[in-house]
């Protein structure tokens, strides 16, 4: 088994406010592909820039467990334009892809940067790229490009230009906690706070379009739920019944939101309009239905159920509102999350008083097991269903770990100050 | 000799406030104490013998220092559970049935029933466990003669652990529900 420590230290620019994700990759894929992401150049001084590109690509896509980006220091030579490529050299230390690249600056303070992603076995060009970037886009244009590298190397989408939304919680000096919702980018740059409480904050659900997170809050002594607009900070209440208010999950065209009330006695499923506020009861059973979570296609929500004696996965179809069991190993499966193509669902799998990870795969019928520590909960797909964020107890507290939809990739992702829970991986962003 | 006990209560009573922790609840205790009284819970018996915690006591004073009177069985306000059940163990029958009692004669007091569970599973989960298990205790009191509008369920599911840990001797203090006054 490959062990790499590649430790992503992720550093703000300015203010200290901001606590700060650091991500390590804990185990890589044993045939992870060698690739080389060589400095880019630059026609002005490098310190001005806002980032390396380089270094921001070579961790993005060494991130995905995938790649196994080679070191500046090992680097035979550092050519920026095609014709410099020497392959011959770069053939005999076993690479088998390269990234070079330039960037200009511009009158108006913008930059346009160049990259080409070669293949050094054919000697070739697989793909190459202009894009004009400003200061303030300059990161993104790098996860941009890790984008196009993965997919053109994988076949799969990128997700390294997305976000992550969690819960922070923070022991003040007098004792108390202060809970903050957050949103950051998927290597726990930019950390943004949505809302901060001294009440609990979970449950944090993403807007499909990513313009809003719906959660609770139990500001109020009891939980309610609330959808915030993330980039102008708005919030409306949308479910303060008495009882539970709570596990909010968009419908995919972002039109209802599933949750969880136990107003008519009982916690049950409902679905809102979000138009009128009007409710439509998904769920009649006096067993506890909790963490509803649509299906891609928008017909049928998965759920936890103790309805046979001990919390298990069903899933209802909302046009015959039938009830199937889906999970059927171990006393424990709650909190069903699906995979953006719906072909699977991981959750949280409780056997022997561990709580791990698992995705059950719903053509094939069976049940993987991904993690291995004994408190892991809160699963949640990236995008393009390459990755599973989760939260895990550490040596510190709470803090997010993300594991490969086939287990074979491990990272921890730990904040440097408090405990992280809660996450939530966003959609992809619109297209540019 | 009462006094001399009154006075070293008050001493601690004073050096209670003087910290900044809120949460203990010795400083209205003692108040509790000088009006000795003998209450409806203490002629039950002191039976449940293990893991109570004693009440926080903010709003003791007047109706309410019947409740705070330490070693009287309104004083025990927690009700323990075994993981992922809300059965109400027979244990606790004397505390809830003291408390059932207290509310039947104080038909104007209403009780917050928080219920609460250990960290193991899902969150969501756990916030519907922590209200069953609320509402166990509601309908033993209910059944017991409290009206239901004295009682308030609230589920605070695994968000509110009485205690830190990752282990069973934390996790057994935190599946819980606390009557709150």
């Amino acid at each position: 088994m490959l062990k790499r420590t590649l430790v992503i230290l992720c550093l703000l620019l300015s203010g200290p406010a901001h606590a700060v994700l650091n991500i390590k990759i804990t185990q890589g894929m044993e045939e992870a592909l060698p690739i080389a992401v060589i400095p880019f150049a630059f026609d002005g001084d490098p310190q001005s820039l806002p980032l390396n590109m380089h270094i921001t690509i070579a961790n993005d896509l060494a991130r995905s467990g995938r790649f196994k980006p080679m070191d500046v220091s090992d680097m035979p030579q550092k050519p920026s334009d095609f014709q410099d490529v020497n392959f011959s050299d770069w053939r005999l230390l076993g690479m088998e892809n390269l990234v070079i690249g330039s960037i200009k600056s511009r009158d108006d303070g913008s930059y346009e940067i160049s990259f080409r992603l070669l293949d050094v076995y054919q000697g070739k060009q697989i793909a190459g790229f202009r894009i004009t970037t400003t200061r303030s886009t300059f990161r993104r244009t790098a996860h941009r490009i890790s984008d196009v590298i993965f997919k053109k190397l994988t076949g799969i989408r990128g997700a390294f230009n997305t976000r992550i939304a969690y819960v922070t919680v923070k022991k003040q000096p007098d004792g108390s906690k202060q809970y903050a919702l957050q949103i950051a980018d998927a290597d726990g740059f930019n950390p943004k706070v949505l809302l901060k409480s001294p009440q609990p904050l979970m449950s944090p659900a993403w807007a499909p379009d990513g313009s809003k997170i719906a959660y609770v809050s139990f500001e109020g002594n009891n939980s309610s739920i609330y959808i915030q607009n993330i980039s102008t900070g708005q919030r409306r209440q949308v479910a303060a019944h008495r009882g539970i208010n709570s596990a909010p999950s968009f419908s995919p065209d972002g039109n209802r939101l599933a949750m969880t009330l136990s107003k008519d006695g009982n916690p049950e499923i409902y679905v809102m309009y979000l138009a009128d506020g009007t409710l439509r009861r998904i769920t009649h059973n006096p067993a506890i239905d909790t963490e509803p979570d649509w299906a891609p296609d928008g017909n049928s929500l998965a759920f936890t159920s103790d309805r046979g004696g001990s919390p298990q996965i069903y899933r209802v179809n909302l046009d015959s509102d039938r009830v199937k069991r889906i999970t059927f190993d171990g006393s424990y499966n709650a909190r069903p999350r699906f995979s953006p193509d719906g072909k699977l669902i991981t959750m949280v799998h409780g056997e022997n008083g561990n709580f791990r990870i698992a995705v059950k795969n719903l053509e094939q019928g069976y049940l993987d097991v991904l993690t291995r520590a004994s408190l892991d909960e809160s699963p949640s797909f990236a995008p393009n269903g390459s990755m599973i964020i989760y939260a895990t107890a550490g040596p510190r507290g709470s803090e997010l770990a993300a594991v490969s939809a086939d287990g074979r990739v491990h990272q921890r992702l730990a904040l440097q100050d408090g405990e992280v829970e809660e996450p939530a991986w966003g959609p992809f962003p619109p297209s540019p | 000799m009462k006094f001399r006990l009154l006075f070293v209560l008050l001493a601690a009573c004073l050096l209670a406030a003087c910290t900044s922790t809120p949460e203990k609840g010795g400083g209205a205790a003692v108040e509790d104490h000088s009006t000795t009284t003998t209450t409806e819970g203490g002629a039950a018996g002191g039976g449940g013998t293990q893991g109570q915690t004693y009440g926080a006591g903010e709003q003791a004073g007047g109706k309410f220092s019947k409740l705070n009177q330490p070693g009287s069985i309104l004083s025990k306000r927690t009700i323990y559970f075994d993981f992922d059940s809300s059965n109400v163990k027979p244990e606790y029958q004397k505390l809830i049935e003291a408390h059932a009692q207290y509310l039947i004669n104080h038909p104007d007091v209403t009780v917050s029933l928080e219920g609460n569970t250990d960290e193991r599973g899902s969150r969501e989960y756990n916030l519907a466990l922590g209200e069953r298990r609320a509402k166990a205790v509601k309908e033993q009191m209910v059944l017991l003669g409290v009206k239901p509008d004295q009682l308030r369920v609230v589920s605070y599911g695994e968000e509110r652990p009485a205690v830190q840990g990752h282990n069973e001797a934390a996790w057994s203090k935190n599946r819980r529900v606390v009557i709150k006054y």
